[in-house]
C-alpha cells in the first residue's frame, strides 16, 4: 500500500509529451520547497507516478464518462506562492456555516491565510493547523499517516497533488478526545488566469475513542477555468466517530477533482458526505478501506447539476474485516443537458464474513436532455455476506404528482416537493444541525433557481 | 328543486385506442350518498380519476357539471381546491415528504382560494389534532412521510383523515373499505358518516355490501363495461350480494 519507500523507476527521457510542462514545473517546485526527506521522497514519487501515469483518458475503465481533456489542456499554473490580497474575512462571510462557532481554517489559492482562521475551544492535545506548519514542526504525528492512504500509484491526480501540494489542514485528535463543535475548512479560489491550480493535502486523524466533525467547503471567487486538485487523508481509529462533510460549490467554470482516502478501525463509527454543487466537471472519488472489525460506516452523497455541469463520484469500499457494515446513499438531480457518473465499487474480501454492505445511487432528470450513468460494481469473495445494490434514473414521479395535485396542491409546487424531498433524503442524514440546516436552505435556494429557470423557459 | 352538486352526462371516456366509460349518466344532490359497484374492470376507478383530474384519458363525449361548472375544464388541483376530493384505492407513497407539512400546504391552499387567511403552525396543529380524533389516527401519522411504509389498512384509513382535513363537497372513496380490518372499517366509516353534512354529497365505489351497512347509500349503480346498467336503492346492494352481477346484466335491467 505505501508507495513512497518504493521509488519507482522515473524515465525522463521519455514521459508522456502532455506531462512534460509538470515535470519541469516540478522541478523549479523543487528548488524552492524546503521538505524534510521524508515529504521530499513522496513528492519525487508522486511525479514520477503522474509522469508514468498520465492524465485518464475515456479508454481507461475508470473514466469511462468522465473526459478530462480539457484539464489536460489547460495550461499548468500550479500556486506556489500566496496570493491573497484583497480576500477579506468579509469576503468569505458568506461560504461559512454561521450555526459553527467552533475552528475554522481558511485557505486562499492554496495557501493557508493564518489571519482568516481561528481555532476556538480546542481540547487538549487537539491539533487545528496549517499541515506544512506540522509537517515543519512536529512530524511525529504526520509521518505515520500522510501518504499512506491516498495511492500516487494509482491515480495520475493523487500522485500531482503529492507533487505539487503547499498546505492543507492537519487536524489531530487524541485518543478519547472529543471536539465538541464542528471544524470547518473552507477553501477558496481566487484564480486570475485559466490553469490556476491549488493542490490541497489535508490529513485528518481521529485516534480511538475520539470524536470529531470536519466540514470542508470548496468555493470560489473566480470566474477563471481554474482547477482543484485536493486530496484528504481520513483515520478513524478503534471506537471513532467521525462525520466529515464535503461541500463542492465551486465557480461554474473550475474544475475539482477531490480524493478522500480513509482508512476506519475496530467499531468506528464514520459517516460522511459528499455535495457536489458547483463547477464545470467534479469528480470526487471516496476510498473507504473497512480495515476493524464491527465498524459502521455511511457514505451519503447528493449532487445538484445543470447546464453542462458532468458530477462524477466514484467510490470504493473495501470490506477487509468481519462484521463490519457500509451504506451508501447517492441521490443526483440532474437538470438541462447536465450529467453525473456514480461508480461505486464494493469489495469484500475474504475475510470479510457477516458484511453488510448496501448501495443505492437515485437519479432524478429533470430534463430529457441530462444523462445520469450509474455503475455498480460488486467483488465479493467471502461466502457469508449481505450485499445489496440499487440504482435508478427517471422523472418524477407522476402518480405522485397527481396525488399531490388532488389534494389542492398546485403543479408547480407539487413538482418542487418532490424534488425537495428527493435531496432531503440525503441532507437529512447530515447529523450537525446547524450544517444539515444551513445545507437544506443552500440547496433549497439552489433548485429554486433552477425551477425558476425552467419554468421561465417554457 | 336545489343545484346538484354532480351531473355527469353521458360521459364516454378511455385511453389511447380503448373506451372505457362508454355514456354514463349520473346526478348527485346536496346530502346524498351514492354507491357504485361493479365487476373488476368495470370503469370504477377511471370514473372516479376523470372526476378528480387525473392526465392521460380521452373524454369522447359528454359533460360533466360540477356546482354549475364544467369539471372537465379545471386543473386537477382547481377542482380540489373547489371541494372535490378523491380517497385513493391504491394511495400513493411519498417519501421524504413529511405528512404535517403536506397536510398543511394541502389545507392552506384551500383557505387561500376560499379567500382566508393561512393558518400558521400552530394554529393548523390545534385544528389537525381535532381532526385526527374523528379518525382515531395516531399521532404518528403525522410525523412519518406522507403513506411512506404505511401498511395497506393504515393508507385508507390515512385517506378518510386527509378528507376530514379538506372538507370537501364531494367526496369520491374508491374502494377504501378494501384493506380494513373489521374495526378499522367501523372507525373510518363512523368517521365518513360524521363528515356527512345537508350540503355535501359522497360517491361510494365499493366491492362489498358490509360497507354500506355503515355508510347507507340512496342510490345504488350497477357500473358494468363502462355503462351503468341499473340503479335502485340500497337493497339492490344486497340482491348483487346474493346473485352477483351475472344475473343484472343478463337480467337486461335498464337504467333509470
Ligand atoms: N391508463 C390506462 N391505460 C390502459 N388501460 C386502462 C387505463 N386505465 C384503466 N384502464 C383499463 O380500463 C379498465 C377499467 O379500469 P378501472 O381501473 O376503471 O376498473 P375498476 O372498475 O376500478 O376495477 P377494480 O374493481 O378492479 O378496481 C380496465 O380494463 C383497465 O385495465
Ligand atoms: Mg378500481
Amino acid at each position: 500500500m505505501i508507495t513512497t519507500e518504493t521509488k519507482t523507476k522515473l524515465n525522463p527521457n521519455q514521459p508522456r509529451r502532455e506531462t512534460v510542462p509538470y515535470w519541469e514545473k516540478f522541478e523549479q517546485f523543487e528548488k524552492i520547497a524546503k521538505d524534510p526527506e521524508w515529504v521530499r521522497v513522496a513528492r519525487k514519487a508522486g511525479i514520477s507516478h503522474f509522469v508514468e501515469l498520465g492524465f485518464p483518458t475515456l479508454k481507461d475503465e475508470d473514466w469511462r464518462f468522465t473526459n478530462v481533456a480539457p484539464i489536460a489542456k489547460l495550461p499548468f499554473k500550479p500556486v506556489l506562492e500566496p496570493t491573497r490580497d484583497g480576500v477579506t474575512a468579509e469576503a468569505l462571510e458568506h461560504f461559512m456555516f454561521a450555526g459553527l462557532a467552533g475552528s475554522k481554517l481558511v485557505f486562499v489559492d492554496g495557501h493557508f491565510a493564518p489571519e482568516l482562521s481561528s481555532t476556538v475551544n480546542l481540547p487538549e492535545g487537539v491539533k487545528v493547523k496549517s499541515l506544512a506548519e506540522a509537517i515543519a514542526k512536529g512530524p511525529a504525528q504526520v509521518e505515520p499517516h500522510l501518504f499512506h492512504h491516498a495511492r500516487s500509484d494509482a491515480s495520475a491526480f493523487t500522485a500531482l497533488n503529492t507533487a505539487f501540494f503547499k498546505d492543507g489542514a492537519f487536524i489531530y485528535v487524541p485518543a478519547g478526545q472529543i471536539v465538541p463543535e464542528p471544524i470547518q475548512l473552507l477553501y477558496v479560489s481566487t484564480a486570475k488566469e485559466d490553469g490556476t491550480t491549488a493542490h490541497l493535502r489535508n490529513l485528518i486523524v481521529a485516534e480511538r475513542d475520539s470524536q470529531v466533525t470536519i466540514v470542508e467547503s470548496y468555493v470560489s471567487l473566480s470566474d477563471a477555468a481554474y482547477l482543484t486538485n485536493s486530496v484528504t487523508e481520513l483515520v478513524a481509529g478503534d471506537n471513532a466517530v467521525v462525520e466529515h462533510l464535503k461541500l463542492q460549490d465551486e465557480s461554474q467554470q473550475a474544475f475539482h477533482i477531490t480524493t478522500l482516502a480513509a482508512h476506519f478501525g475496530r467499531a468506528s463509527n464514520v459517516l460522511t458526505h459528499s455535495i457536489a454543487l458547483g463547477a464545470k466537471l467534479s469528480r470526487t472519488n471516496i476510498h473507504a478501506h473497512l480495515a476493524g472489525e464491527g465498524l459502521e460506516c455511511i457514505l451519503n452523497g447528493l449532487y445538484l447539476t445543470r447546464g453542462e455541469q458532468l458530477a462524477d463520484h466514484y467510490m470504493v469500499v473495501d470490506h477487509a474485516q468481519a462484521h463490519c457494515d457500509s451504506h451508501e446513499y447517492f441521490n443526483g438531480i440532474l437538470a438541462d443537458k447536465s450529467k453525473s457518473v456514480f461508480h461505486g465499487r464494493i469489495l469484500v474480501r475474504p475475510d470479510a464474513q457477516k458484511t453488510d454492505a448496501k448501495q443505492t445511487n437515485k437519479n432524478l432528470l429533470l430534463s430529457d436532455n441530462a444523462t445520469a450513468n450509474t455503475k455498480p460494481q460488486l467483488e465479493i469473495y467471502a461466502d457469508d455476506v449481505k450485499c445489496t445494490h440499487g440504482a435508478t434514473v427517471g422523472q418524477l414521479n407522476e402518480e405522485a404528482i397527481f396525488y399531490l395535485r388532488s389534494r389542492c396542491i398546485g403543479l408547480e409546487t407539487a413538482r418542487r416537493m418532490l424534488i425537495h424531498s428527493f435531496a432531503g433524503e440525503i441532507i437529512d442524514r447530515v447529523r450537525c444541525q446547524p450544517v444539515r440546516e444551513e445545507l437544506d436552505k443552500l440547496v433549497w435556494d439552489r433548485l429554486e433557481q433552477d425551477e425558476q429557470k425552467t419554468t421561465g423557459n417554457k | 328543486m336545489t343545484q346538484p352538486i354532480l351531473t355527469i352526462k353521458n360521459l364516454s371516456a378511455g385511453v389511447e385506442g380503448r373506451e372505457i366509460l362508454k355514456g354514463i349518466n349520473l346526478t348527485i344532490r346536496p346530502g346524498e350518498v351514492h354507491a357504485v359497484m361493479g365487476p373488476n374492470g368495470s370503469g370504477k376507478s377511471t370514473l372516479a380519476s376523470i372526476l378528480a383530474g387525473r392526465d392521460g384519458y380521452h373524454i369522447t363525449g359528454g359533460e360533466v357539471v360540477y356546482c354549475g361548472q364544467d369539471l372537465l375544464e379545471l386543473e386537477a388541483e382547481d377542482r380540489a381546491r373547489e371541494g372535490v376530493f378523491l380517497a385513493f384505492q391504491y394511495p400513493v407513497e411519498i417519501p421524504g415528504v413529511n405528512s404535517t407539512y403536506f397536510l398543511k400546504a394541502a389545507y392552506n391552499e384551500i383557505r387561500k382560494h376560499r379567500g382566508q387567511p393561512e393558518f400558521d403552525a400552530v394554529e393548523f396543529l390545534k385544528f389537525v389534532r381535532e381532526r385526527m380524533k374523528i379518525l382515531e389516527v395516531p399521532e404518528d401519522f403525522l410525523k412519518r412521510p406522507v403513506n411512506h411504509g404505511f401498511s395497506g389498512g393504515e393508507k385508507k384509513r390515512n385517506e378518510i383523515f386527509q378528507m376530514a382535513v379538506l372538507d370537501p363537497k364531494l367526496a369520491i372513496l374508491d374502494e377504501t373499505d378494501s384493506g380494513l380490518d373489521i374495526d378499522a372499517l367501523q372507525i373510518v366509516a363512523t368517521g365518513v358518516n360524521r363528515l356527512k353534512r345537508p350540503d355535501n354529497a359522497q360517491l361510494v365505489i365499493t366491492h362489498y355490501q358490509r360497507l354500506l351497512n355503515f355508510i347507507v347509500p340512496d342510490y345504488v349503480h350497477v357500473l358494468v363495461d363502462g355503462r351503468i346498467v341499473r340503479t335502485g336503492g340500497k337493497e339492490l346492494a344486497l340482491e348483487l350480494e346474493e346473485n352477483g352481477y351475472e344475473s343484472i346484466v343478463h337480467g337486461g335491467a335498464v337504467p333509470a
